[in-house]
């Protein structure tokens, strides 16, 4: 790795005099090495942004004077002095050849401008005072409700975790069985596909209040929502992968001896796993969408039922809070999702990133 | 090419099983307007076992419709295809399959495809075989590789293991190196021919290279479309291993070529 780096930077470094003319002059060496070290120190420089712009966004929020007057939230300087402290270290052990090297030259100026943008919505709200109160807090007040409630933020995420598992499961599971009855059996295909694409494209939200009905308890309730929202995308792309696997394969198949049960599940479902991803993948969204309305309406517990239930109270800091909380768990699900698909899928070329 | 194939431990196929007849098959296809072409009019053929035999003709002849019922893909609409005396009604691990597309299984290893029709018949302890099977193809090293990151022929050598490591009586090849490069193409026939003559497996290919079938059949079945039937049969009487430039196998070819009508005229004397 750290060769690797060594080896760009000269490589940059010729590239910046790729005149054969020129190279061959003395005069033409100089020239490159001089363009050699402008190279890297323009290098060095990307990775500096961050410290550049951690230390700005902390000036501003110790030395420009607030317009709004209510209490500032100590806590926020103490984390942008963390933040430029880690930066400033971050900088100085990227100096050697590394693979946190590798990873700044590559990220330097995303990190830099996150760090601008806090102090962006320090300036226009703290400190101008252009948004106005209670629905657009600093940042500092933010994260002051986010150290004040953070247990109830944390258990609300549990509950809402609990409930995206446990419909995501059965409505996948769910999926996946009718998915594979229908692109494998025309009769099946026959009797499914019509209550398929009746109900499939309501919107999950929709049977909330019979959900709520039929179901004893509200956890019930929204986990069939979930997963009913779950189980359309990936019935329909279970179904459509396996009715377009090869035909060959099979027929290579049963040459070599397979039956009906090995042609399903060793043929029909890893051929067009890649497929039965994509409803995977629509599915988890469907089903985040459904979750947090869910718990909007009708669930007393988890994030969507705390962001209604701070909202009733005005408190938008602990709003956007929650919502940062949030951006963060589904995130990390849907990278646990491609993790899966990386493993699975090692056999195909070309894969999307996440 | 790796000639380590006395590793492997045959279970030797006798030389009195593999015996296919073709009795009176005729297989019409109708179309979706209803128009009928008959892929092959009453056709039988006798192929004695461990014998060599290939089907040869453009397409159209039926050559791969006739391949597919005897390897239980298709089904006659009259007529049948015997066996060893049993009827053939459907796929079977002792006719093994090989088509011109290796049809790899793409989320499988080399292993992994190579083992599959053992895993698919239950079969337990089964990695000295496939490690065997993938030595005898000559694609050790490459284990762990999957489908997309091998050459043309180097798919067609596991697609010919994969067929091999259930003992078929009888392997039926589909143009299996009609989509190589020429010299790939050569390598393989020697490696298919070196295969066939340790195993004295019946194999029967099709394909549409004339040279490939003189060079590989005890017999060459010339077969002519419209409606696809047998034309001749012709016995290659020429002593093993084959030179492509022998005086005898250009009459052959010739012969071939005239059968097929494809020889063309001499018009004037050409002088080299």
């Amino acid at each position: 790795m750290a060769f690797n780096v060594a080896e760009q930077e000269t490589g940059a470094g010729l590239a910046g005099s790729a005149y054969p003319a020129a190279a061959t002059e003395p005069a033409g060496q100089a020239a490159r090495a001089l363009s050699g070290r402008f190279e890297t120190g323009r290098k060095v420089l990307i990775r500096f942004l961050p410290v550049l712009a951690a230390a700005g966004t902390l000036s501003v929020h110790l030395y420009v004077p607030n317009e709004q007057t209510f209490a500032i939230n100590e806590e926020y300087r103490k984390v942008l002095a963390v933040l430029l402290a880690l930066n400033v270290v971050f900088f100085g052990v990227s100096l050697v050849p590394s693979k946190l090297k590798d990873w700044l030259g590559e990220n330097a100026p995303l990190v830099a401008a996150a760090l601008s943008l806090l102090a962006i919505w320090d300036l226009i709200t703290l400190k101008l005072g252009l948004l106005p109160l209670p629905y657009f807090p600093g940042p500092d007040k933010v994260l002051g409700a986010l150290l004040e409630d953070w247990k109830l933020i944390g258990t609300s995420a549990f509950y809402s975790l609990r409930l995206l598992f446990t419909g995501y499961l059965f409505g996948a599971a769910a999926g996946l069985v009718t998915g594979t009855l229908m692109g494998w059996s025309k009769r099946w295909h026959y009797w499914v596909s019509p209550v398929m694409k009746g109900i499939g494209p309501v919107p999950a939200t929709a049977w909330i209040p019979l959900a709520m009905v039929i179901f004893p308890t509200s956890f019930q309730a929204s986990s069939f929502l979930v997963a009913l929202a779950v189980w359309f995308p990936v019935t329909v792309m279970t179904g459509s992968g396996i009715a377009n696997v090869r035909n060959a394969f099979f027929e290579v198949a049963r040459t070599l001896g397979a039956n009906e049960r090995y042609l399903i599940f060793r043929v029909a479902i890893p051929a067009a796993f890649p497929t039965i991803f994509v409803g995977l993948f629509m599915g988890l969204g469907a089903s985040f969408l459904v979750l947090i309305v869910a718990e909007m309406i009708g669930v007393k517990a988890g994030l969507g039922w705390y962001i209604s239930w701070v909202q009733g109270w005005a408190e938008y800091a602990k709003v956007y809070a929650c919502l940062g909380v949030i951006a963060l768990i589904f995130s990390s699900v849907i990278a646990l999702l491609f993790k899966f698909r990386d493993r699975a899928l090692v056999w195909q070329k070309g894969l999307i990133k996440w | 090419m790796v000639s380590s194939a006395t590793a492997v431990a045959y279970t030797e196929t006798p030389a009195t099983s593999g015996a296919i007849s073709v009795r009176n098959v005729r297989r019409v296809f109708v179309n979706a307007s209803g128009e009928e072409t008959v892929a092959l009019e009453r056709v039988n053929l006798e192929i004695q076992p461990g014998e060599m035999v290939s089907l040869l003709g453009p397409s159209g002849c039926g050559k791969s419709t006739l391949m597919r019922i005897i390897a239980g893909l298709d089904q006659p609409g009259e007529g049948e295809v015997v066996l060893d005396g049993v009827p053939i009604t459907g796929p079977h691990h002792e006719r093994g399959l090989v088509f011109q597309d290796p049809t790899l299984f793409s989320w499988l290893t080399v292993k992994g495809n190579v083992s599959f029709g053992l895993k698919a018949r239950g079969i337990k302890e089964i990695a000295r075989e496939v490690d065997d099977y993938i030595r005898l193809v000559g694609l050790e090293g490459f284990q762990n590789a999957y489908p997309h990151q091998l050459s043309g022929g180097m798919a067609q050598r596991v697609a010919l293991a994969r067929a091999l490591v259930n003992h078929p009586k009888v392997l039926l090849l589909d143009e299996p190196l009609g989509a190589l490069d020429a010299f790939t193409r050569m390598q393989m026939q020697d490696e298919i021919l070196r295969i066939w003559e340790d195993r004295g497996t019946t194999m029967v290919f099709v394909t549409h290279d004339v040279d490939e079938a003189i060079y590989m059949s005890d017999r060459i079945i010339v077969m002519t479309p419209r409606p696809g039937k047998i034309q001749e049969i012709i016995e290659v009487r020429l002593s093993r291993p084959r030179a492509r430039n022998h005086p005898d196998f250009f009459l052959i070819r010739s012969k071939i070529l005239e059968i097929l009508h494809f020889a063309g005229e001499i018009r004037e004397n050409y002088y080299l």
